[in-house]
């Protein structure tokens, strides 16, 4: 017998944040037998995903490299679906701000200075900026779909990538290579720890945490966000102005979107490349989500989905398995959560036929 | 063949318990073929409980239902059906887009003849008294019209038992009267109604029997003739209501809030546009805008508190202040306050908790806000202040909105519009699905805030409240304002008139006569 969804009389609260849980368990399931069909022995392939990487200080410093972008994007993506806009573009202002920033290092290639990095990040959030001012604009004075002109930007801002590194932003001593100057040490973000990658980058990450909570939880600004999203007719009742949220909500996205890519091109990267990111601005998307839209969930979101990339980078190496394994775990994740997200407002019953109204 | 037993539906000890109440208490309800029998009660009372159980929406704890004297199980909405059991719901389920017919013939499982089945409209609409042309698109009916077609389409069926939950809350007087002769020639022809309401006057002029309840119990079960009003409201409410007091003063305060001239385009074809809108509301008198629902009501609300802005800032006058362009905020810091006609989502956030919810609309005159941050501690004061003195019943601050009953909600949202002491206050639909005791509650507080020397404006569909609790009256018809009148000189017909958009021949006024 089939079990019934039965609708609860109040959302459970536990399962907001039990859903993540389940969803991470159901996805491994599902990846043993992902696992399985391809004649990999499951055990050590879940090794190589989660229990390898981090087995090591270089491994550890990886993840909170990889984890950097995510959390960034994600805690300013959970504001803005928050508030019911829904910048899924993250990807192309990511980009934006990685040309804007990159462009501002290669500039000043042959000088010193304290103040590059400083330019860089300020140029990174101005060109995230920029891009999701169109989306807002458009929403606002067309009210275009915000989901369809950020999804779109992204293309364009990739392409606009690809176009500079053929084109103005070459290295004119790189034999002809789609790839920028490396970096002078000024432009490149100071390491947190010697040996490894992670940046101050990983603290700005922090920073942004600690003041997404701020905003949600204490400032009218995070006030007006939860009610434009929970309740618009109460939200004009109130005085706030959707329009305003709107443009608050975007602007902000694409600037810690911006801000990440230039981190990313002044940390681990090191110079403008074609490929700048492997997907961060739409793996985001799911940080937010797994992490219950909230700053501190997002930390742990970012952290775990950072832990896929660099097990998919390990599975790749020691097990042959091809790179889509990454983009399969996160997918399964979103999928999974997604479902179980119906948890909250629903309960399984088994047996017979529901009463049409739950009398527990 | 057997004697044909005395009555046609039969309820015995229907039960149904809900998570924390008990809907229906072991409830009996008996129905003869031809009586028009009234079930009364507050909201909350469990009439819409009992009627899902006999329409098989709802199936009950315990209790039986014997149908012609035969005990019946109806599970389903098309049991009751089969059985000769038709429902009127308030909430009509019409397509706007397709005419009347094609409306009827969707309700029917068998293939029709649409011309066959407009037909069968027109004469049952002419024996009824039902006037109807089949092939009218619904979106160019009015309220009246479309009930009609509820009504055809359950005759059609041939039933026997017709249930009408509420039917007169959407209509004017006139159109009242006209449903009372329909049902009266039906319930001629044998045909057994059960009607639902909680309005008096109407269940005295068209009832046979009444079944009162109260709390989920069965009250009583009386003729209504040989009650009065007054005896049928104690066994509805268990008390003696005491009346408000009307302000003794005559207005003569100054003007608080004026508007001149507002005309308003409509934002969506759903929406209705404001008319030339002309009205004045002083200190310490309370003004009443009746009206049927969807004649521009929301519109008014959104126009006047600021949600939507006027194209004139001189439209809309605060304490002789062009305010027409001013949005709410500007508009409560100048001593405005409102209560929308629906609490959740408009009103209050349902999932938010009512601290979140007190911080809503009182944080500009409560001073919740420093330094762009929210002062919880303050906040929570304010929603427990609102909670205590407005006898809010609550688990505590820190619940949801949506957990709270419509009345509780509805003490919270005003008494957190009152407690900030506003000059001004609209309010749309103050006791809409509020019970009889915080019905009273709040209709005091607003007697009080204008006694006060606070310019009062009520907007309702409840005439009897408007004709109870204020100093002047008037409606609203398709966005247009109609002139006001002392309510003194007013009769429920002269308002029936207005809100059907019919000048009354005697002069009335925009503002407060000085006589």
């Amino acid at each position: 017998m089939w079990p019934h969804l039965v609708r609860r009389r109040l959302p459970s609260k536990a399962m907001v944040y039990l859903s993540p849980v389940l969803a991470l368990v159901l996805s491994m399931l599902a990846g043993i037998i992902l696992f399985l069909i391809m004649g990999v022995s499951p055990l050590g392939a879940l090794h190589a995903f989660f229990i390898e990487p981090l087995s090591s200080v270089y491994g550890l410093a990886e993840l909170g490299v990889k984890a950097t972008p995510l959390v960034l994007i994600g805690v300013a993506l959970a504001l803005g679906f928050k508030a019911g806009v829904w910048n899924i573009g993250a990807e192309g202002q990511l980009t934006m701000g990685a040309i804007c920033g990159g462009v501002v290092a290669l500039y000043f290639y042959d000088r010193e200075g304290f103040y590059i990095i400083p330019l860089m990040l300020g140029a990174g959030v101005f060109g995230g900026v920029a891009w999701a001012a169109i989306v807002a604009f458009l929403r606002v004075r067309f009210n275009a779909n915000e989901i369809l002109t950020s999804l779109m930007l992204s293309y364009v801002a990739g392409l606009l990538l690809n176009m500079l590194m053929h084109g103005p932003l070459k290295d004119p001593d790189g034999f002809n290579f789609p790839e920028s100057r490396q970096f002078s040490d000024s432009a490149l973000l100071p390491l947190l720890q010697e040996g490894t990658r992670l940046h101050i980058g990983a603290i700005i990450a922090l920073a942004a945490v600690a003041l997404g909570w701020l905003i949600l939880s204490r400032t009218l600004l995070g006030y007006q966000i939860k009610v434009a999203g929970s309740a618009p007719a109460a939200c004009e009742h109130a005085g706030f102005s959707h329009a305003k949220i709107i443009w608050t909500t975007l602007l902000l996205g694409g600037g810690m979107a911006g801000l990440a890519g230039t981190i990313e091109v002044a940390g681990p990267i090191g110079q403008l490349l074609p490929n700048i990111s492997p997907g961060y601005g739409f793996t985001a998307i799911i940080v937010a989500y797994v992490g219950r839209l909230h700053p501190l969930g997002v930390l742990f979101a970012g952290l775990l989905l950072a832990l896929t990339y660099l097990g998919g980078e390990t599975a790749q190496i020691q097990l042959n398995l091809p790179v889509a394994v990454t983009g399969v775990f996160q997918g399964l994740l979103l999928f999974f959560l997604l479902a179980s997200d119906v948890l909250i407002l629903y309960r399984l019953q088994f047996g017979m036929a529901a009463p049409a109204v739950e009398t527990s | 063949m057997k004697d044909n037993p005395p009555y046609l539906i039969e309820l015995q000890g229907m039960t149904k318990a809900f998570p924390g109440v008990l809907a229906n208490d072991a409830v009996d309800l008996k129905i003869k073929p031809g009586e028009i029998h009234a079930l009364l009660g507050e909201n909350g009372a469990g009439k819409s409980t009992l009627v899902k159980m006999i329409y098989g929406i709802l199936k009950p704890d315990a209790g039986t239902i014997l149908f012609n004297g035969q005990p019946v199980k109806i599970d389903t909405p098309a049991d009751a059906r089969d059985l000769g059991i038709a429902m009127v719901f308030q909430h009509f389920s019409l397509f706007d887009s397709l005419s009347v017919v094609e409306n009827i013939s969707l309700g029917i499982s068998r293939a029709v003849d649409l011309k066959q089945l407009a037909g069968e409209i027109t004469e049952i609409s002419g024996r009824y008294g039902l006037p109807l042309d089949p092939h009218r698109h619904v979106y160019t009916l009015s309220v009246g019209e479309r009930q009609r077609i509820e009504i055809i389409r359950c005759l059609l069926q041939d039933p026997r038992l017709l249930v009408m939950d509420e039917p007169t809350s959407v209509l004017t007087p006139q159109e009242v009267r006209k449903l009372f002769l329909t049902l009266n020639r039906l319930a001629g022809e044998g045909l057994a109604i059960l009607y639902i309401s909680h309005k008096l006057d109407e269940i005295k002029a068209l009832c046979h029997q009444a079944t009162i309840l109260r709390l989920g119990k069965r009250v009583n079960t009386v003729s209504v003739d040989t009650e009065s009003t007054s005896s049928l409201a104690m066994m509805m409410m268990g008390e003696e209501m005491e009346k408000i007091a009307r302000g003794q003063a005559v207005a003569t305060g100054e003007i608080r809030l004026k508007v001149d001239n507002l005309t308003m385009p409509a934002m969506d074809n759903t929406s209705i546009s404001l008319t030339d809108i002309h009205l004045e509301v002083r200190a310490g008198e309370i003004v009443g805008i009746a009206g049927v629902a969807g004649n521009g009501q929301d519109e008014l609300l959104k126009a006047l508190n600021g949600e939507e802005s006027c194209q004139l800032a001189a439209s809309i006058i605060i304490e002789n202040q062009h305010s027409g362009k001013l949005g709410p905020n500007a508009r409560r810091r100048a001593g405005m306050a409102s209560v929308p006609e629906k609490r959740l989502g408009h009103g209050a956030i349902p999932d938010m908790d009512l601290v979140d919810n007190a911080f809503m609309t009182g944080f500009q005159r409560m001073g919740l806000l420093a330094k762009g941050l929210i002062n919880y501690s303050k906040t929570r004061t304010f929603a427990q202040k609102v909670i205590a003195d407005f006898g809010v019943k609550t688990a505590g601050a820190k619940v949801p909105a949506n957990s709270l009953s419509g009345g509780n909600l509805q003490k919270f949202i005003i008494g957190r519009e009152l407690t900030q002491q506003p000059d001004i206050l609209i309010v749309s639909q103050p006791t809409w699905g509020v019970d009889a005791g915080a019905t009273q509650t709040i209709r005091q507080s607003l007697r009080k805030l204008a006694d006060r020397g606070a310019a009062v404006l009520v907007i309702s569909q409840d005439l009897d409240e408007l004709m109870e609790m204020s100093d002047r009256i008037g409606a609203i018809c398709g966005g247009r304002l109609s002139l006001f009148y002392p309510t003194a000189e007013m009769t429920v017909e002269k308002v029936g008139l207005l809100m059907a958009g019919v000048p009354l021949e005697k002069g009335g006024a925009h503002v407060a006569s000085f006589s």
